[in-house]
């Protein structure tokens, strides 16, 4: 199944700190769609925040690629991504759902150097 | 410890665990549970909802793991096959055994499926579970795959068959109640309000059928058809059976339990069996020598006998149990409560009837005037809830009982008074047994602050959702009493209703949505709050979406709307439905070119579904290089205004009414708004361009235009309400001119037009004041306002396709030029659609 092609990566368990564009490829305060081999993963510039996110593109809910066509914002103060399609909300800290709780979705750690994003993978 | 184990995990024996986990004593008692089906408890009561969404986890009343957490032990999966009474031991299919200190049996019961002839063929179903959902489903399309007017048709015409008869008309087949009584819903409907509910259902596609005895079913191995009589048949590919339940009570038969003549294991007001280790609650549990086949009862039964067993043994069952009922098959009103129908020495009844607008009301009165007895609604459900509690309370009713269906006369809307009046111990939610002394004592006393406060603390409305609006209704007049203002507010980032924030802007000149949230919101916004704001720019400064798009609701983004599998759909403009052949040829080839699936939508114009994100400004070059502009099917804006061909070709058109709607289109095209319009224009009073089911609808008479405004088709069909007649076609724009942007300045999101009359106070009569008379002196403000966007507009998707910057997030990857990966679609009669979830 799909969705056991993506599982979390802790920061220091990254192997391959893999270069996705530069900075200025990416919407301020929205996200973008990267592919690293056969993963898709949805990046956000959560301008505001000053701070980069990554997590999985595919939706638990209905396993289509699409959440970095979401809408992203905070609930008491946990940043959040929303699904285009049903609205489910994911926090982008931990990748637990906030309004599902059944549902959940694997994030990557992200860091800028030299104007570059780096998405951090463990394979 | 005291072992307890409960027998069967539907939606009784669910609320049994979350009233044994929430009591004081559970501690001193260990709870195992068995379950037959393969997953835990769900809510039956939104079965029919799986045909939507085929989601089995949305209705999952609690997850595995809550079980866990709350120390029970759930098997499920695990059928219980005996009960030994004296050794206290059960025994499970699987032969493992397991002793208990007391036992409860929440078996529920089964569909009753009538020794018929041939009722073993292949194509009969049930309607209970998920699995006779899912099979039902599996065969419907089957049949659909087969031919394209395939039947179905449900046995009994009942509250569930009803539902049922929907259900297959969501299958896409043609539905078929059959039912062996003279009437519809017997036991809650009399003949008449059944006859009315059989035009209204027959007028939505579902066939009745009654005083049909069915003798046997037809076919070889599979299903056919129906014999009534000897030349009475009916042909289906398929039936359900809904007539009846009937306890699961085999366990208790075989273990001697005392059980009723007609099934159902008898209990006394302690929820207590013939043995008094042994109780039974649901729908097997045979009380006052009823089965009761709604969960509220059975949700009260949950509770007596927890407190029973951990040990506070003076709650027990009433003696009296409402069985009021509300239809929730979507589109059709019907209720019932206290005793619909009875005889004439036993009270009076006021009836009230209106054939061709499907309504029927009927309510019964004591001999003295003073009480209500119970009632019937059909067509219009709407006071259910306020009946039904008058009734329970035994309230003082009016001097003229009839105000209590046909509303106070004299202009006030209501004639109940306020739900403030309702007593205390007035129970606003059955299904959680929630008392509006609960709710209102607790807002009063600044436990609960919010509507979400209430839900969460009490679960009321969280069962059938039947109480939702008098919760709402007891809440915002609460609040009113203490003197707070009962705000509106967007959401937690903004303290504001969106009136408010629409003010906020235009006064303080804000133009971006991070200066607003910067000066009068906190936190980082979120998916409501974002495309609020974004339509308030778009109507104060004639922006398009293609401005703060990040911010923009996901189909504003993509100027397209995003379908289910994620890519999109494209639908040009083709203002009041007029095309010319060579633009229906270029759309043909942009369809072609790209393979996309092609509809006519229900707004006079075509569809071309399918379309991956990075084709969309290649598909929209070509269009607009042929002439077609954006057709704000994403939007929340404009739609379409609907025209008939009227007096152009029509023998019986009285004027130019798809001149006038492409007029009409053409002003307000992209206007954004609080929520999407619609208009249409008909040339004569047959009314073919179904102008009354929209925002403005026009219609031509003898003499001039009649306007009509606030219409809505969709989920809460409204028609729209005469506001000006005979008018000329110069009035119409000015009144709907006016009409429109205070409708955009003033409505809450997502509100549109017919439910902002709703809440408007002085509802229609104010909107002609203001809008016709100009009370309020704003008139030629609206007026240049609108002006002013009608002037700037732009077509968005010309600037998108024009400016590189704009056409970049058109990209699904940032970096790589592929295709997303994950889509399949599978072939459909010579076109494509996205493969199944
Ligand atoms: C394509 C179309 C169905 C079709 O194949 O015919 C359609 C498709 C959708 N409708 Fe509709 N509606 C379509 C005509 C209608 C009509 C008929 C009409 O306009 O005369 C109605 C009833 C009239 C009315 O609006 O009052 C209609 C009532 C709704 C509603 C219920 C609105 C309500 O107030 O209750 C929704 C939900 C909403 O807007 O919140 C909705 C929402 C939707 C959405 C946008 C749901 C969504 O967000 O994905 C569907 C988009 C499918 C897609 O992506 O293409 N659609 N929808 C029709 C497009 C018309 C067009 O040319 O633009
Ligand atoms: C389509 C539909 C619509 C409905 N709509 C409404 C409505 O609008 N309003 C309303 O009030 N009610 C409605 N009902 C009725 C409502 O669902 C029932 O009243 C309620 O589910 C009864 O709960 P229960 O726990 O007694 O029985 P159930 O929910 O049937 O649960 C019994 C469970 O016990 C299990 N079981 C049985 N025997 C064993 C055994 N030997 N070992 C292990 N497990 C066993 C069964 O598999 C089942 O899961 C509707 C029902 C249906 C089917
Ligand atoms: S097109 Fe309209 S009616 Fe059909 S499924 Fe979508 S929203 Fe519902
Ligand atoms: S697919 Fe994401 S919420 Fe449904």
């Amino acid at each position: 199944m799909i969705l056991e092609n993506y599982k979390s990566v802790d920061k220091d368990k990254v192997v391959n700190w893999f270069e996705a564009g530069k900075t200025s490829d990416f919407d301020e305060n929205g996200g973008n769609c990267i592919k690293y081999k056969n993963l898709q993963i949805a990046v956000f510039n959560f301008t505001r925040k000053n701070k980069w996110y990554a997590c999985q593109n595919l939706c638990p809910h209905k396993l289509e690629m699409v959440l970095s066509r979401g809408m992203i914002g905070s609930e008491n103060e946990i940043p959040k991504v929303a699904c285009p399609l049903h609205k489910k909300t994911f926090s982008l800290e931990n990748g637990k759902s906030l309004s599902d709780e059944n549902l959940s979705i694997a994030t990557f750690p992200v860091k800028i150097e030299n104007e570059k994003v780096l998405v951090g993978f463990d394979f | 410890m005291s072992r307890i184990i409960v027998i069967g995990n539907g939606m009784v024996g669910y609320k049994f665990c979350e009233k044994f986990a929430n009591h004081p004593n559970s501690d001193k008692y260990s709870l195992t549970v068995f379950g037959e089906e393969p997953r835990p408890a769900y809510d039956r009561v939104h079965l029919s909802e799986f045909f939507q969404n085929e989601d089995a986890k949305a209705l999952e009343l609690a997850p595995k793991n809550w079980y866990s957490e709350n120390n029970i032990e759930l098997i499920t999966n695990e059928k219980v096959k005996d009960i030994n009474k004296s050794a206290k031991i059960i025994t499970t299919a699987n032969n493992k055994e397991y002793s208990y200190d007391v036992l409860v049996l929440a078996t529920g019961s089964s569909p009753f499926v009538p020794q018929i002839k041939g009722v073993d063929k292949k194509g009969v179903f049930v309607y209970r579970t998920i699995e006779d959902l899912e099979q039902m489903m599996k065969y419907a399309k089957e049949i659909n795959a087969q031919k394209n007017n395939g039947k179905a048709a449900i046995l009994g015409g009942g509250l569930l068959g009803l539902e049922a008869g929907k259900a297959v008309m969501d299958m896409g087949l043609e539905a078929h109640v059959v039912e062996f009584a003279s009437k519809l819903m017997p036991r809650q409907l009399d003949i008449r309000s059944s006859n009315v509910l059989q035009l209204k259902l027959e007028s939505i596609g579902i066939n009745i059928h009654l005083n049909k005895a069915t003798n046997q079913i037809l076919g070889e191995e599979k299903i056919t058809g129906l014999e009534f009589g000897e030349d009475d048949k009916l042909d289906v590919d398929m039936l359900i059976v809904s007539a009846g339940i009937r306890p699961r009570d085999g366990l208790a038969r075989n273990c001697d339990l005392e059980v009723g003549i007609r099934g159902g294991v008898v209990v006394n007001n302690k929820m207590q069996t013939s043995d008094s280790s042994i109780y039974a609650i649901g729908e097997v549990a045979l009380y006052n020598q009823m089965i009761y086949g709604l969960v509220a009862p059975g949700y009260d039964m949950a509770n007596v006998a927890v407190n029973q067993i951990l040990g506070n043994t003076e709650v027990l069952m009433p003696d009296d149990i409402d069985m009021s009922t509300k239809l929730k098959l979507i589109g059709v009103d019907v209720a019932s409560f206290g005793e619909p129908y009875m005889p004439a020495d036993k009270g009076h009844s006021v009836l009230f009837e209106d054939k061709s607008k499907f309504l029927y009301k009927r309510i019964n009165v004591s001999l003295d005037g003073k009480k209500l007895l119970g009632g019937i609604l059909v067509g219009d459900a709407d006071d259910y809830n306020m009946l039904h509690q008058i009734y329970l309370n035994g309230m003082a009713i009016p001097e003229n009982p009839e105000d209590l269906i046909l509303g106070a006369r004299s202009g006030e809307k209501s004639s109940f008074g306020s739900a403030c009046d309702l007593p205390d111990s007035a129970v606003i939610c059955s299904c959680e047994n929630v008392t509006k002394g609960t709710i209102c004592n607790n807002l009063e006393n600044g436990t609960f602050s919010s509507f979400g406060d209430i839900t969460k603390n009490t679960k009321a409305t969280t069962g059938c959702g039947g109480c939702k609006p008098l919760v709402n209704d007891l809440y915002k007049e609460t609040l009113k009493k203490l003197g707070k203002e009962v705000k509106e507010v967007v959401c937690e980032h903004f303290q504001y209703s969106r009136q408010e924030l629409y003010d906020i802007v235009k006064i303080k000149g804000i133009t971006s949505y991070e200066q607003l949230l910067n000066e009068y919101g906190k936190g980082d916004g979120c998916e409501v709050c974002k495309p609020v704001t974004s339509s308030i720019f778009a109507s104060i400064y004639a922006e398009t979406a293609n401005k703060h798009n990040v911010n923009q609701d996901s189909n504003d983004k993509f100027l397209a709307n995003i379908q289910r599998n994620g890519t999109y759909s494209v639908i040009p403009r083709i203002p009041g439905g007029e095309i010319t052949p060579d633009k229906l040829i270029v759309i043909g080839q942009v369809a072609k070119k790209y393979n996309l699936y092609t509809k006519i939508t229900g707004g006079q114009r075509i569809d071309l579904l399918g379309a991956e994100l990075k084709d969309l400004p290649s598909i929209w070059k070509i269009l607009i290089d042929a002439g077609f502009e954006s057709g704000h099917a994403y939007g929340k804006a404009l739609r379409t205004v609907k025209s008939c061909v009227g007096s152009l070709w029509c023998r019986y058109g009285m004027d130019d009414s798809t001149t006038l709607a492409i007029k009409l289109e053409e002003r307000y095209r992209g206007l954004r708004a609080p929520h999407k319009l619609k208009g249409g224009v008909s040339a004569c009073i047959r009314e073919c361009a179904e102008a009354r089911g929209k925002d403005f609808g026009i219609i031509a008479v003898d003499g001039g235009w009649n306007l009509y405004v606030c219409g809505n088709g969709g989920a809460n069909p409204k028609h729209a309400i005469l506001f000006a007649e005979q008018i000329d076609s110069e009035t119409v724009f000015k009144y709907l001119d006016r009409f429109l942007m205070y409708y955009i300045k003033t409505a809450g999101p997502l509100v549109r037009t017919a439910a902002w009359l709703d809440k408007l106070e002085g509802g229609i009569e104010h909107l002609k004041e203001v809008v016709i008379n100009d009370s309020l002196g704003i008139a030629q403000d609206l007026e240049n306002e609108m002006e002013k966007l009608v002037e700037t507009y732009e077509c968005e998707w010309k600037q998108a396709i024009e400016d590189p910057k704009l056409e970049k997030r058109f990209n699904h990857f940032v970096n790589s030029n592929e295709s997303d990966d994950n889509l399949v679609f599978i072939p459909m009669r010579e076109q494509q659609v996205p493969k199944e979830w």
